[in-house]
């Protein structure tokens, strides 16, 4: 009975690590799309860091990062560092913050711009992939615009000038019991940006991909020494199962 | 040799190279955990290098500044402070700034400085590291040519923090590895290589 | 062919006599070591015992180091995690041993005290030894709520707000109760530094007394194994037990055996899965706390939740909160509620093997239930599953009274 029980147990946990992952998945819905990041792209993480320096850091500061870990793994010089992503610090170990002054912040846009060092690890990236894809125009909003991931946000649509201006379809279906489900259909492009589709999905990712970076810095690392590790501890492994035979030869 | 005899020398081969590769991993495993006590990220920044101005300082006039949580002297040195340094060398410890320790290679020197102009020296006694005060009057009467004077046990130091004999300071006044970045502006904390 | 005799802690002339005649050296290493005879016929069940040491010694040491740079207050608890995280010199890997170490010690413990049920490890004489590790297990829960309040994000702000509220329950006196724990009229500043000395101090202490004591207790009445048999009673002339062989070198380099695959499963989730799906450490968590916004799904961490889907499925506040307790105090009776005249499963009958193995499935239907939010069917599974919960306990007496059992053998069971 106790191989059964074993195997059961082990079947039971394994079920419950792949049905309990559906649990741990943040809000959005089915609508989301996967955000495909690629986390040791550095060419991609160099785009990212240019794109949130120019359209983020305006408003939203990333306080524990420092230029000089970014300088880091994105192969920048210190020159290259400080001439492209510098704007309104003087040393490369300076940590990214905004000028806007969150007094401000929270005046002019009601509540003061979240800072973004953990941002994707919070929401996940998949989250801010599609937050940025998902502006719309809603004549109701302050900014003009609304997001499909975080309705009511108080963001405007900073990317605009690049996506251009999308409008939203909503299916609104009246269900037997008087309640009214909505369903996203998809989205319409109003006017054009400077970018196309493919374009705009390529520097979203890329800032994601930065995002999502700087939300973890040492991950790339973490796993390359993980293997190390793993190989260190395969070989004591080894050794002391030959050790423990030897020993056990007798009993 | 019997099975015994045999069994008993691998057995004992296993356990050393057991025990040895349980070493190797406890040494691994140390050193995160000694290298997390080092000067953090956060402490390399708050320790970078501090710039001093040079432009506004009149000839005798001394600025203090903080660097690394120590107190730096700057000290602008007029002819008459530059002309006395000589004369105290036979009253000096260490005239000739022989203790390698207490400056860098290029103060070394009769001024102990990178311009003869700007004295750059800590403000720690090096008797038990008490902040010595300005003495720069000049008092023949007493023998005393100027230079610094430590409140806590009377130890004294020349116009180039260069200690007196006779006083409980062993060395001279440390000199901390500095560099001209224009000729108005001191970075105290690098001596080579970009900012 | 020669039994191996460890030649550890043969008296000798020199330094060893030096300190054996001020301190009994020798004598501990030979009572609990080289002449504490354990079965041979332990299996890996037996293993988690010395993991949860292992789990502990890492808490304990990357606890240290972390303490060093966190800082208990409100306002900078959450930037000193990130501190760390970022700053300090391999303080990344100082936390992540930590947050996977605290999930890894209730995988461990829970295994520990489910080989105790397996084999009636609790029986007599060893009752002692079973209410001590479930007072190791209760401090142990105290000892990872508070600690998982002092990263100060989001879920350690409102899963402790929400377990907290839980004591206000209790008639009379929960109200005063519930603000003498939090040192405040609301959870802050003061409730994460008080938190921070139960984490750091108290609690540890606590912990470390009660394993040294838990294992006094076993090393005066010997273990068990799996057979339930008592080896104690055929000895040879010497004074050696029949089936037993001394602690070490046997069981010590067997358990290295397990204590590396430990590591290699631990360094696994360590350095490629720290946040193991959100499981580990928590997505919300990576939010600074924020008193006036509550996040969409509060659960506590994955190790509480058996017993929080029993609370939530009662729906009165002070029944929820009487039962959730119960759940957790319930095993603490197992010696008593026990009545089979066998330990080990291995002779018991069809009815404690069906009722364990309903338990089994029961334990990790509650998990995954209380991971789930309290909607539609859920909430009917998770009261079913909290009446067969009680129910495993409650009617022990009888069906482990009923039960045939089979004949118990002399000697153990061993295959090479």
């Amino acid at each position: 009975m106790t191989k059964l029980k074993k195997f059961a147990s082990l079947m039971a946990l394994g079920a419950c690590f792949v049905t309990a992952q559906g649990y741990a998945a943040g809000g959005g819905g089915s609508h989301m799309k996967p955000a495909d990041i690629d986390p040791d792209n550095v060419a991609s993480l160099q785009r990212g860091a240019r794109n949130f320096m120019n359209y983020c850091s305006g408003c939203h500061s990333a306080q524990y990062v420092r230029y000089n870990t970014i300088g880091k793994t994105l192969n920048l010089s210190e020159e290259q560092l400080t001439d492209n992503l510098m704007f309104n610090a003087d040393k490369t170990f300076e940590t990214i913050q905004t000028a806007m002054p969150a007094a401000d912040g929270a005046r002019w846009y009601g509540k003061t711009p979240p800072d973004l060092s953990l941002m994707a690890r919070a929401r996940g990236a998949d989250y801010v992939y599609n937050f940025l894809k998902g502006f719309y125009v809603s004549e109701a909003s302050p900014t003009g615009v609304d997001n499909l991931v975080l309705a009511g946000t108080s963001m405007p649509h900073v990317l605009w000038e690049l996506q251009g201006y999308q409008a939203v379809n909503f299916d609104k279906h009246e269900n037997e019991d008087g309640s009214v489900t909505t369903t996203f259909e998809g989205f319409e492009q109003l006017s054009a940006g400077s970018m196309d589709a493919e374009e705009y999905d390529d520097f979203v990712r890329d800032t994601v991909n930065f995002l999502a970076y700087i939300a973890e810095p040492i991950r790339s690392e973490r796993r390359k020494l993980g293997v190390w590790v793993i190989m260190f501890l395969i070989f004591f492994f080894i050794l002391s199962t030959q050790l423990k035979k030897q020993i056990w030869k007798d009993v | 040799m019997t099975e015994d005899d045999l069994d008993r020398n691998r057995r004992h081969f296993l356990t050393v190279a057991t025990v040895a590769t349980g070493a190797v991993g406890a040494g691994f495993v140390a050193v995160p955990f000694i290298s997390s006590l080092k000067p953090s990220a956060r402490a390399q920044a708050l320790g970078a290098p501090v710039e001093v101005p040079l432009g506004s300082m009149q000839p005798g006039e001394m600025v203090r500044v903080l660097w690394r949580g120590k107190l730096v002297f700057v000290l602008r040195r007029d002819e008459k402070m530059l002309a006395s340094l000589p004369d105290a060398t036979d009253q000096l410890r260490d005239p000739d700034s022989e203790v390698v320790e207490q400056q860098p290679d290029y103060a070394a020197n009769a001024t102990r400085s990178l311009k003869p102009e700007y004295l750059v020296v800590e403000g720690s006694c090096t008797h038990l590291g008490c902040a010595p005060l300005e003495d720069f009057e000049v008092r023949p009467a007493e023998g005393w040519g100027g230079g610094f004077f430590c409140p806590c046990h009377g130890s004294k130091f020349d116009f180039a923090g260069r200690v007196f004999k006779g006083v409980p300071a062993p060395t001279n006044l440390r000199v901390p590895p500095h560099r001209f970045v224009r000729d108005d502006l001191i970075l105290i904390g690098q001596d080579t290589g970009a900012a | 062919m020669a039994r191996i005799e460890a030649e550890v802690g043969k008296p000798q002339g020199g330094l060893m006599k030096w300190i054996d005649d001020r301190f009994p050296f020798t004598k501990t290493m030979e009572h609990h070591v080289t002449k504490y005879y354990a079965s041979k016929n332990f299996n890996w069940w037996y293993v988690f015992g010395v993991l949860a040491f292992v789990v502990l010694a890492i808490q304990l040491l990357t606890g240290i180091f972390l303490t060093m740079n966190y800082k208990p207050s409100a306002a900078e608890a959450f930037a000193s995690v990130e501190y760390i995280m970022r700053d300090v010199e391999w303080g990344w890997l100082i936390r992540y041993m930590h947050s996977t170490g605290a999930s890894f010690f209730f995988i461990v413990v829970y295994l520990h005290m489910f080989r105790a049920m397996l084999y009636g490890s609790y029986k007599k004489p060893r009752e002692l030894i079973w209410l001590i590790g479930m007072l190791i297990f209760l401090v142990l829960m105290a000892e990872a709520f508070a600690g998982y309040l002092l990263p100060w994000g989001q879920m350690s702000y409102w899963g402790a707000q929400v377990i907290i509220s839980l004591f206000g329950a209790i008639p009379v006196v929960g109200d005063a109760l519930v603000e003498i724990i939090r040192g405040d009229y609301a959870i802050s500043d003061i409730t994460l530094n008080r938190f921070f000395a139960l984490h750091v101090i108290v609690l540890p202490l606590a912990l470390i007394g009660l394993v040294f004591v838990h294992i006094v207790a076993l090393h005066e009445v010997g273990s068990n194994n799996p057979d339930g048999i008592d080896i104690k009673k055929l000895k040879d002339e010497s004074g050696k037990p029949l089936d037993g062989i001394a602690f070490h070198p046997y069981h010590t380099s067997k358990d290295l055996v397990g204590i590396i695959v430990f590591l290699m499963i631990f360094s696994a989730v360590v350095f490629f899965a720290p946040e193991m799906g959100g499981y580990f450490l928590e997505h919300a968590n990576f939010e600074p706390a924020n008193m006036t916004a509550t996040p969409e799904h509060i659960a506590p961490v994955w190790y509480f939740t058996p017993y929080y889907a029993i609370l939530r499925a009662v729906p009165d506040k002070l029944w929820g909160f009487i039962l959730f307790v119960a759940a957790v105090l319930l095993p603490v009776f197992l010696p008593w509620l026990d009545r089979s005249r066998v330990r080990s499963i291995r002779y018991r009958g069809w009815m404690y093997k069906s009722a364990l193995t309903v338990f089994v499935i029961t334990f990790f239907a509650l998990l995954l239930l209380g991971l789930a939010p309290a909607e539609g069917a859920y909430v009917m599974l998770a009261r079913i599953f909290s009446v067969l919960y009680f129910a495993f306990f409650l009617l022990m007496p009888f069906y482990t009274a009923m039960d045939k059992t089979k004949p118990v053998p002399d000697r153990v069971v061993y295959h090479d």
